[in-house]
């Protein structure tokens, strides 16, 4: 037999592994995945974000995949979209700078300028 | 733990388990071990979300994105293209969904759009099978919220104010008939829920059961805490093997969790609840008809009252509601009645599960909120009526219930609209009708259907819907006489009147509500032998145009009968009524559609 407590506990956790089901405000992830994109590496790029929020246990953020934006020789491209709608396009991306992503930007929602697209192409 | 990025859900009620479900799910599960991404997406199995017609469904979090009409070979593309690439397959997405990289959620699909889920909530959206996943969505609250922090009286007053009605089909209120059980005085009292579904296309109660069993657990372990009862009955029918299995899972986990059995979350609460399976006979839908069958009797009636909440199960007082007013109850308790009362009408609160067939386009289930009109549930969310042809009338209540015209298209459905257009809500079936459809005959239908299954214990019913039958047929076989439309009026009136059941007594509602709406096409059909919807074959010559007929003799050949005459090549052929059994083989066969019917 299950307390009250223990059943909140099954609650909480089945959620987390769930949640993405319900959660509609929250951070999204997308990560281009079309051939040029997984050419440059962009899978690893979106194993690391999932396993980077996996440890932080950032269950209601989304990981999501989408094809060729148009800009090949910039990829892996990841564009983070916040709760509010406004996105934000991170390019030549890899593991590594997917962790800082998770960290900075998805943690303290301070955008890392220096990997977006605007610093890539130099437009200030 | 695993975090999968996600999700992809399998629709595998009845209806999808009949198109292969389970095919797709393994298929599903191989191709994602092929590609590696068995640690990445999850496989679930899912209730039903209703788009029955479309299935077998599969749903892909988070994106939300609806797969329609699947063949196995799909999985592969979809596999490969949305799960791997992430290129939401669009040539397999169901009808209106424009799903693109964008968020899309379910409820932005015109099919959901306009609906309000709340008997479906968790259908299609948790593993039925899964406790865990129903606890996540607020499984099982509000029974401890019921057990921890209310008493029994306090249950019944939030669903007394929530102004809960009966959705099985007569609308009762649901917290007066909990009263009546809970003041009932005996030691012993039983909570039942009637899970034999038996009107003609109604499938709702069976999608709450495969989709969401628990939630039905849930309820009646509220139930037996608010009327004082330790032990309930499921009745449901042996015809829904997919609902049973699941349900029996259902109560064997929530006995393994202690949320059935004695001394329920610590709280001295003691329940516990049990399947019978009936035979599927339709008169055990009748409330005292299916306690008398869970006493192991035959299933018949018996005269009320004494009521069950009075006198039931075994002559104890007994709760008795339907799977459909269980599955409101929780998020009644949880969300508070004044929720519930935003939702609805003046005098119907909250939703309705609607089960819609026939001509429309989306057939499935839709839940919407009381007081949406007809035009809404058949344009906006049925997809309105296939190949261009004009709306008739719908059939709501099955064989108990009656139809609504066309003209009265944008009256908002509730409970009390429906009975002054002479129909019902009944238990929630809704069959729309096209203008080919013969309105005698759908009449008949359900006469033949009742005649079926009258159980035969009192004579107007075994016996009066019997000769309403046979007149109906003669009606629709070109051989109606002048005063059969009276006699059949008469006749309905004395039924209604003297029928033991609700059963019997609204059996006649089929053909006065037809009577009353298209009369005239029962005098068409009585004295001019004529179908004005050209449905009753009797009724119909088939007829070679001289003009288009090239006399090539196919029609002739093919004629089982040889009622067809005449040469090849020399002048039109023609048919020989008295011949001809009106079995439309030549309309078919003929290769310059020449022949018609009229």
């Amino acid at each position: 037999m299950k307390s009250i407590a223990e059943l909140e506990e099954i609650r909480k956790r089945t959620l987390e592994e769930i949640g993405l089901r319900k959660n509609k405000n929250s951070f999204r992830i997308v990560v281009g995945m079309a051939t040029c994109g997984i050419a440059a590496g962009a899978r690893p790029v979106m194993q690391a974000f999932v396993e980077e929020l996996k440890k932080r246990n950032l269950h209601d953020v989304q990981v999501t995949m989408t094809g060729c934006i148009g800009v090949c020789r910039l990829e892996p491209i990841v564009e983070v979209i916040s709760p509010d709608g406004s996105k934000v396009t991170y390019v030549e991306m890899n593991p590594e700078k997917a962790v800082r992503v998770v960290a900075e930007h998805i943690v303290n929602g301070r955008v890392c300028r220096d990997l977006t697209i605007g610093e890539a192409e130099g437009v200030k | 733990m695993q975090i999968y990025r996600a999700h992809a859900l399998v629709c595998r009620g009845t209806g999808c388990s009949s198109h292969k479900a389970e095919e797709i799910f393994n298929e599903l599960e191989r191709q994602l071990q092929d590609k590696k991404l068995t640690n990445e997406v999850k496989v679930v199995t899912a209730g039903c979300l209703g788009l029955c017609k479309s299935g077998p469904n599969l749903v892909i979090y988070p994106e939300g994105a609806i797969y329609s009409g699947l063949q196995v070979e799909d999985v592969e593309e979809i596999v490969t293209e949305h799960l791997l690439k992430g290129r939401i397959v669009k040539r397999l997405l169901f009808g209106d969904t424009e799903a693109d990289a964008g968020i899309k959620s379910l409820d932005d699909v015109g099919f959901f759009k306009r609906q309000k889920r709340i008997a479906l909530r968790n259908c299609g959206v948790i593993n039925p099978e899964s406790i865990d996943e129903y606890l996540a969505f607020d499984g099982y609250k509000a029974l401890t919220k019921v057990l921890t922090e209310m008493e029994p009286a306090e249950v019944i007053d939030v669903l007394k104010k929530s102004q809960l009605r009966g959705r099985g089909g007569a609308g009762f209120p649901t917290g007066t008939k909990w009263e009546f059980a809970a003041k009932a005085e005996s030691k012993q009292k039983y909570v039942c829920c009637n899970a034999d579904e038996g009107d003609p296309g109604a499938f709702m109660d069976r999608s709450i059961l495969e989709g969401d069993p628990h939630s039905l657990v849930e309820a009646m372990a509220i139930a037996g805490y608010a009327v004082g009862a330790d032990k309930g009955f499921i009745y449901i029918r042996a015809e829904y093997p997919i609902a049973v299995k699941r349900l029996r899972l259902a109560i064997e986990q929530a006995k393994e969790y202690g949320l059935l059995g004695e001394n329920i979350l610590n709280t001295g609460f003691n329940f516990d609840l049990e399947i019978r399976l009936g035979a599927g006979a339709f008169v055990c839908g009748e409330e005292t008809a299916l306690l008398t069958s869970i006493e192991g009797k035959r299933g018949e009636p018996r005269p009320r009252p004494p009521f069950p909440a009075v006198k039931g199960l075994w002559g104890q007082p007994t709760l008795l509601n339907n799977v459909e007013t269980y599955a409101n109850v929780p998020p009644i308790i949880l969300n508070g009645p004044d929720w519930f009362t935003q939702i609805g009408t003046e005098r119907s609160k909250g939703t309705k599960v609607f089960a819609v067939g026939g001509n429309i386009n989306n057939t499935g289930l839709v839940e919407i909120p009381m007081g949406t009109t007809l035009r809404e549930v058949i344009y906006e969310i049925g997809g309105g009526i296939p190949n261009g042809k004009e709306f008739k009338a719908a059939q709501t209540g099955g064989p108990s219930g009656g139809c609504i015209p066309a003209s009265h298209i944008d009256t908002p459905i509730d409970y009390d609209t429906l009975v002054e257009l002479g129909a019902m809500m009944g238990s929630g079936g809704l069959i729309i009708m096209d203008e080919d459809t013969c309105m005698v005959d759908i009449a008949r239908f359900f006469l033949e259907f009742t005649v079926d299954e009258s159980c035969g214990k009192c004579p107007p019913c075994r016996i009066g819907t019997k000769r309403m039958l046979e007149i109906l047929s003669r009606i629709t076989e070109g051989r109606g006489e002048e005063g059969d439309i009276e006699k059949l009026e008469t006749l309905a009136k004395n039924i209604k009147a003297a029928a033991l059941c609700g059963l019997g007594q609204t059996a006649p509602n089929p053909v006065l509500s037809t009577l009353r709406y298209f009369r005239d096409e029962y005098e068409a059909h009585v004295r001019d032998k004529k179908c004005p919807a050209g449905a009753c074959k009797s009724l119909l010559d088939y007829v070679i145009d001289a003009e288009i007929c090239k006399s090539c003799g196919i029609c002739a050949k093919n004629c089982p009968v040889d009622a067809i005459e005449g040469e090849k090549k020399k002048g039109p052929f023609v048919i020989i009524q008295e011949k001809c059994i009106k079995c439309g083989t030549c309309v078919e066969k003929c290769p310059f559609d020449a022949i018609s019917a009229s």
